[in-house]
């Protein structure tokens, strides 16, 4: 009985590691080029990154994108084409902004089913201007054409409710919000790959346009074209390479809500209704830490750095409280403290996050692991957080997606 | 020009005037209710699933939270392009009785100035758009504390 409540709880109890051989990305940017080109580049990047050709990958596992036509659809073939066909076997996955997190959790289910000893996992995006919108057409089935059609409703309106509910509940301000931005910005202009390399003053944000009350432009991720690669192994494989001690994945956590699910996401007009049976006692996003904490046999406590999915600077707030970095409504607190920022007790975001990317949606969930992978190696430069030994990725993808990964060294 | 009066979408509420009301279905097993509608299979994981019938949503809700909308959303949102962008307010309701939150549009006037979160709002037959021949209905959430 036990194992049946653990399977409908996401899985549940640990599992082995896989060794995190190479990261690599290419920048983000506006280059006006093709997901493919960035996608292709950032797997060279961690291929030479790992010491291993191409050649000497078994499986290759592609994060989709909805914006690149056809291609894009099949990501793991495109990647695999682009990079000389090879005979690898092939997986493309989608789950909207957790499709980076499917791809590492399908590339470690095959290297611990035996099925192959090095996977390359890749995902690359080339964002339009402007508002993400949906799939052309009439779809009045789909919710995302929906909530467009009839409301309007952009991902920056969703961003702006949650934000607002933060201030109303927990009395947030907007003066914190833009502390987030003010924290970020300067850990982005440490970073060779982020787009946005300029810090940036509390004031500037308060100075730029409200998109969605309570949130200004400088609150709010851009969309952004990147790419992203890891290349992960066994840690058998590791130790026959000359890895002697290699980053390790502990945790992918990819769990979906439970009815019902009372938090208003994205791309919904509704929640769920509370009338016939109790809401669960956490959030959905509480629960994508919780089953990563869990399978990885750690806590918010053992953690030297996170990053989390800054769509906004509100939601950064929302996932400390998510994450159990501190008690719920206490984010702002946290931040203030300074706990978050470089030389705090839990730095997060140390790449410059979102708020110095901007999304590229399939690349930036394999992106998060990647500035795990160098802090824990001691590699990351001026973003380096001393000592760093155990981090985690958060984010969550449209359409009841939980992406979470836990890594050690 | 006498335009037609069309829902925007269909059997997702009905009536006019003080008679409007979003539609949902409620599963005859469980009791839960699903707005938008579910009119194939109940959703709740522990039933076993009963009939769906239609049932209309309380009128009155408070507000969960509430954003507005200064930049023109992208197709498939209809608007003309011609014409300089009228922000509008966006307000997610929670419904006491179906422990529900419905987002919807704000009536027009209505800004975020004028709400907070936990203020009655009640819901109002809206337009969405108009077009040669079609006048495309929708619903709105007016605070109940406002003149219409």
């Amino acid at each position: 009985m036990d194992h049946l409540a653990l399977a409908a709880d996401g899985g549940g109890g640990m599992t082995e590691d896989v060794a995190v051989l190479g990261a690599g990305m290419h920048p983000w940017g506006k280059w006006g080029r093709g997901f493919v080109e960035y996608g292709t580049a950032a797997a060279r990047a961690a291929l030479a990154d790992a010491g291993l050709g191409w050649r000497e990958v078994g499986s290759v596992v592609g994060a989709d994108t909805v914006r690149g036509g056809y291609p894009g659809y099949v990501a793991g073939a495109t990647f695999a084409k682009a990079l000389g066909w090879q005979g690898a076997r092939v997986t493309s996955v989608y789950a909207a902004c957790a499709s980076g997190a499917q791809a590492i959790a399908a590339a470690r289910a095959q290297i611990l089913a035996g099925l192959a000893d090095v996977v390359l996992v890749v995902g690359a995006d080339a964002a339009p201007k402007g508002f993400f919108r949906p799939a052309g057409g009439e779809r009045p089935d789909d919710p995302d054409w929906l909530r467009f059609r009839l409301l309007g409703a952009t991902n920056p309106a969703y961003f702006g409710l949650y934000a607002r509910r933060r201030m109303a509940v927990h009395g947030d301000t907007p003066e914190d919000f833009a502390l987030v931005k003010v924290k970020n910005a300067a850990l982005g202009a440490l970073n060779p790959y982020a787009r946005y390399r300029k810090r940036v003053t509390a004031e500037e944000v308060a100075a730029s346009a409200v998109v969605a009350d309570p949130l200004r432009l400088l609150d709010i991720c851009a969309t952004s074209d990147g790419g992203a690669a890891l290349v992960l192994s066994s840690l058998d494989f590791a130790h026959r390479h000359g890895a002697a001690r290699p980053v390790r994945i502990r945790a992918v956590s990819t769990v979906t809500p439970r009815f019902p699910n009372t938090v208003l996401d994205l791309p919904d007009i509704a929640t769920d209704s509370a009338a016939s049976v109790a809401p669960p006692a956490e959030t959905f996003r509480a629960s994508i830490a919780r089953a990563a904490y869990e399978e990885a046999g750690t806590g918010p406590e053992d953690l030297s750095l996170a990053e989390v999915y800054d769509l906004s600077t509100a939601m950064e707030l929302q996932w400390y409280e998510d994450l159990g970095l501190c008690g719920e409504g206490e984010g702002a607190k946290l931040l203030r403290e300074g706990a978050t920022a470089p030389g705090g007790r839990i730095p997060v975001n140390t790449s410059g996050g979102l708020a110095s990317f901007g999304e590229a949606v399939p690349a930036q969930a394999i992106a998060q692991v990647c500035e795990l992978t160098w802090q824990l190696r001691g590699a990351a430069g001026d973003r380096q957080v001393a000592g760093a030994r155990v981090g985690i990725t958060a984010n969550q993808g449209l359409f009841g997606h939980g992406s979470s990964v836990v890594a050690v060294r | 020009m006498t335009h037609t009066r069309m829902p925007a979408v269909a059997d997702w509420f009905t009536g006019e005037g003080d008679g409007f009301r979003l539609l949902g279905t409620r599963c005859t097993a469980c009791a839960s209710v699903f707005f938008p509608r579910e009119d194939a299979h109940c959703r709740n994981p522990h039933c076993a699933g009963g009939t769906l019938e239609e049932v209309s949503l309380s009128q009155r809700g408070r507000v969960w939270s509430y954003t507005d909308s200064r930049y023109r959303p992208p197709s498939p949102y209809v608007s003309n392009a011609e014409l300089p962008w009228e922000p509008y307010t966006l307000i997610a309701v929670e419904l006491e009785a179906e422990r529900i939150v419905v987002l919807g549009q704000a009536a027009p006037g209505v800004t975020v100035a004028d709400l907070t979160v936990g203020m009655e709002v009640r819901v109002v037959p809206g337009v969405l758009h108009e077009d040669a021949e079609t006048t495309w209905t929708i619903w709105h959430w007016r605070p109940t504390g406002v003149a219409a």
